[in-house]
């Protein structure tokens, strides 16, 4: 049964992936990210990722749809139609995926337990965490204590883009100011004195 | 070709039907957010490849049933790889680090261009090029 819900869900999000890449306006297009994001939660909690599902849920759909919807306020939503042929990208695109699908033929069917990717370090966590870790929840004690490093690594990560983000915008805003103090000295002088501080 | 084969296989094509369509996306299309969208949707395709290669059928969430200590409770359970999940949990925190500083980038580069199509700031560039 699950199979199926698994198969009716991926169709959608096929579905939703061909509007965004034909949809135009910008606002609809960050709408549809975001069913495309809930989607792609249920898909998870349909193969068992009950932890990446309300992750997905969270950020995918909630806090990137906010982000994108601030970026279309202040750049505004419109697309223009391109001007170029498409056809070299989708001759790439077309050769690329060909050459993924040839990949996979080779690859152990979905949902095997015996398929090699459950069988090194996966057995070694859902046997010895209750006695090394004692958390019920594994993929919580494989995160926060055997792959600790990259919790910490993801957490650099996210205070380097939040610095990045900070200087793009800010750095933005004074040097405008800057230049506005250099146009016209008389009547901004002042708001750009501000600016300066 | 087998219903079996498909079946089992269907998860893999479309994760990569996604993967093209937001790596098309992101070469044909010229606006700078839309790219990013694309983006994202090759990203989320990523995930699905790994959630789809941790899965068992028949398994459960990776959660201990019963105290986790064994017990009669704990033989007959089958539990989905835990490992794909955690780093997928990584890495949509870190899709969600890069989507921002992108997004920055886009408002800078409309507030000194006054546009996000790529061809227009070209253009701009080389009149300032040519200006010189």
């Amino acid at each position: 049964m699950s199979i199926v819900v698994d198969i009716v869900l991926l169709t959608l999000l096929a579905v939703a992936g061909i509007a965004l890449l034909r949809i135009r306006n910008l606002f609809a297009v960050v709408m549809l990210a975001g069913i495309y994001s809930l989607l792609s939660a249920g898909l998870f909690t349909v193969m068992d990722a009950v932890d990446v599902a309300f992750t997905e849920a969270a950020v995918g759909a909630g806090i990137s749809t906010v982000l994108f919807l601030g970026a279309l306020a202040l750049a505004g939503h419109h697309e223009n139609r391109p001007g170029h042929t498409p056809l070299l990208p989708l001759i790439v695109v077309s050769v690329t995926g060909l050459a993924l699908v040839y990949g996979t033929i080779d690859m152990p069917g979905f949902g095997g337990a015996d398929n090699p990717v459950h069988h090194h370090v996966a057995d070694h966590y859902l046997e010895e965490s209750p006695n090394e870790i004692d958390i019920p929840n594994v993929v919580t004690a494989v995160l926060a204590s055997y792959r600790g490093y990259d919790t910490w690594g993801e957490v650099t990560v996210v205070f380097a883009a939040a610095v990045g983000v900070m200087l793009l915008l800010m750095g933005g805003r004074r040097s405008r100011a800057a230049a506005g103090d250099h146009g016209q000295a008389g009547a901004d002088g002042q708001a750009d004195g501000a600016g300066h501080r | 070709m087998s219903l079996d084969f498909f079946v089992s296989h269907y998860n893999y094509w479309v994760v990569i039907f996604l993967m093209m369509v937001g790596f098309y996306i992101l070469i044909s299309r010229g606006n700078l957010i839309k790219k990013i969208v694309g983006l994202n949707v090759f990203q989320t395709s990523v995930f699905m490849l790994y959630i789809s290669m941790g899965k068992i059928t028949g398994g459960t969430p990776p959660i201990l049933v019963g105290d986790g200590h064994g017990g009669e409770a704990m033989e007959h359970v089958v539990y989905s790889n835990p490992l794909p999940h955690v780093l997928i949990l990584t890495a949509i925190v870190v899709g969600i680090a890069t989507t921002s500083v992108g997004l920055a980038l886009a408002v800078r580069i409309k507030e000194a261009y006054g546009t996000l199509e790529e061809d227009e700031i070209n253009r701009i560039e080389a009149l300032v090029e040519a200006s010189e």
